[in-house]
């Protein structure tokens, strides 16, 4: 078993700590403004220790995610976890990018697969896959922990950096999954965030199966902003299904033709399923947190903070 | 063996329409296999071109230089007299022909894979010539031409109920089978291993086979 790596991040610290975390996700989009982006951050600040900013997320191309994970933290004062997939980069161009995020103070990263080009919106680029994600793990514990890069080349300056991985324990068959995740805390990961939940006994059941990992794990949660979104989520995020009864209860609240009275019966769906599910995360499972992806929704965290923690 | 697919026939009209006499020829082993070069499907060429053909006629293996130059040695002639040659081979008889015949050389078919044949029509992708390999590892499945992502680290997120991302989940995950096969194999601890990154070193420079 490979030594403990410092807590370098505030996630990390708290986490550390025994803290029951929150943090939040932003989704840099095909623009050169980040005015939106700040929007959220400053927003969801109150709410959540830090924010995961999406690297070119269902393979669409956008905006790097590197800047807006530092623009955020200079700007907004919120910890970014820097998203970082092995799709669009070889070896070279990671290296590159974690040590220019090092530079720029970035504390966290997540070391992520990404969906394959074929799902995005460039589906004829060549997806590049020189690393896997555990083979970038391995790379980042190099950087990190010995100061070298791959080769066993010397790097100048330091890379305090905690990293997180992603495991989906919707995945049926698990076993492989689980197997999966261990290999990756075995050569260096920090955390776990895992794929969007809606089923509690699945979200149970995996984290009893990571137990002997001894690797906090933050359970994703996905609040929906819209019938629009769900309905989206369900048929197009790979390994995600969203449950029957609340897409319905999504599907009723869309024909309230009164805007604003649509936002707040889609609020109030959202936190009769989630305020439920956080607390029961919360109070009976050994998680360390949540991961919330609500994206563009900052809105619901406030009632959610005040219901569930 | 070589898994190829005859090119729409209206791309082999466009790309034979500036050449004035065309020889083909056709591949008596993979093509003939996949029926998309063999002596029918050469026939059928040749009759579809009628107005231009010189000749033609089927190498037992064009890949194989020595083949080539034993069985195209009774065209000579024909094939000199051609402005080029329409080859229904793979890539590498594409290029064999083009380099022994010296002519311009037309590929009338696309090389897709190197493939197992289950029934004429019905090939899969199982070799990605990667030059390092792992079979021994991996339960006899290989995550190189079987995962998209080429995981030597899988499955990743994209699987579900077994079945992978790409292809709208009609496609075996092939971590998944190999999970499956060294569960069977009881040789779990070949799955859960780290493997590192590739050295694609040797492989950038070894484009030739030389002993």
């Amino acid at each position: 078993m490979r030594n403990k790596r410092p807590a370098y991040s505030d996630l990390m610290k708290e986490i550390r700590e025994g803290k029951f975390v929150l943090t939040g996700e932003l989704e840099p989009e095909k623009t050169t403004g980040l005015e939106e982006i700040l929007v959220s951050a400053r927003a969801m600040k109150p709410y959540v220790i830090a924010a995961n900013v999406t690297d070119n997320p269902l393979a669409m191309a956008f905006m790097n995610s590197l800047v807006p994970s530092y623009v955020v933290q200079r700007d907004v004062g919120l910890e970014t976890v820097y998203q970082m997939v092995i799709r669009d980069r070889n070896r070279l161009a990671l290296l590159s990018d974690v040590l220019a995020a090092a530079h720029l103070g970035i504390k966290n990263i997540l070391a992520i697969s990404g969906d394959h080009t074929v799902l995005g919106d460039h589906k004829g680029a060549l997806p590049v896959y020189d690393l896997d994600s555990a083979q970038f793990v391995y790379m980042l514990s190099k950087l990190i922990d010995e100061g070298v890069d791959l080769e066993g080349n010397e790097i100048h300056g330091k890379v305090p950096i905690n990293v997180g991985i992603a495991a989906n324990p919707n995945a049926n068959p698990l076993e492989p999954e689980i197997l999966k995740v261990e290999r990756k805390t075995k050569i260096g990961a920090d955390f776990i965030q895992t794929q969007t939940m809606f089923d509690i006994d699945l979200t149970k059941e995996f984290l009893k199966e990571t137990e002997r990992l001894n690797c906090p794990t933050l359970i994703g949660v996905f609040p929906l902003k819209s019938f629009g979104i769900a309905d989206f989520f369900d048929k197009y995020i790979p390994g995600v299904s969203v449950p029957k009864d609340l897409l319905e209860s999504m599907r009723k609240c869309k024909e309230e033709p009164d805007k604003e009275k649509r936002k707040m019966l889609y609020d109030e769906v959202n936190m009769e399923f989630f305020a439920p599910f956080i607390r029961e995360i919360r109070k009976t499972t050994k998680a360390a947190g949540v991961h919330v992806m609500a994206v563009l929704y900052e809105r619901i965290l406030e009632p959610l903070v005040a219901e569930t923690m | 063996m070589i898994i190829t697919k005859q090119k729409p026939f209206e791309k082999i009209m466009e790309m034979t329409e500036p050449f004035g006499k065309l020889f083909v020829v056709g591949c008596g082993k993979c093509a003939t296999v996949c029926q998309t070069g063999g002596e029918n499907e050469v026939h059928g060429m040749v009759e579809k071109l009628s107005d231009k053909i010189s000749g033609f006629t089927v190498v037992e293996e064009p890949c194989d230089l020595r083949l080539t130059r034993r069985d195209l040695k009774e065209h000579k002639e024909t094939i000199a007299e051609s402005d080029a040659v329409l080859v229904m081979n793979c890539g590498v008889g594409v290029q064999t022909i083009a380099e022994y015949t010296g002519k311009i050389a037309l590929p009338a078919l696309d090389t897709m894979f190197i493939g197992m044949t289950e029934r004429i029509g019905r090939y899969y992708e199982r070799c990605k010539a990667c030059q390092d390999c792992i079979l021994d590892e991996t339960g006899g499945v290989c995550p190189i031409a079987r995962c998209p992502k080429a995981l030597l680290n899988g499955p990743c997120g994209g699987q579900v109920e077994g079945k992978c991302e790409v292809g709208e989940y009609k496609d075996d995950c092939a971590w998944v089978l190999i999970w499956k096969k060294l569960t069977e194999q009881d040789r779990l601890e070949e799955f859960t291993k780290f493997r590192p990154p590739r050295n694609h070193y040797t492989k950038i420079l070894t484009t030739k086979l030389i002993s």
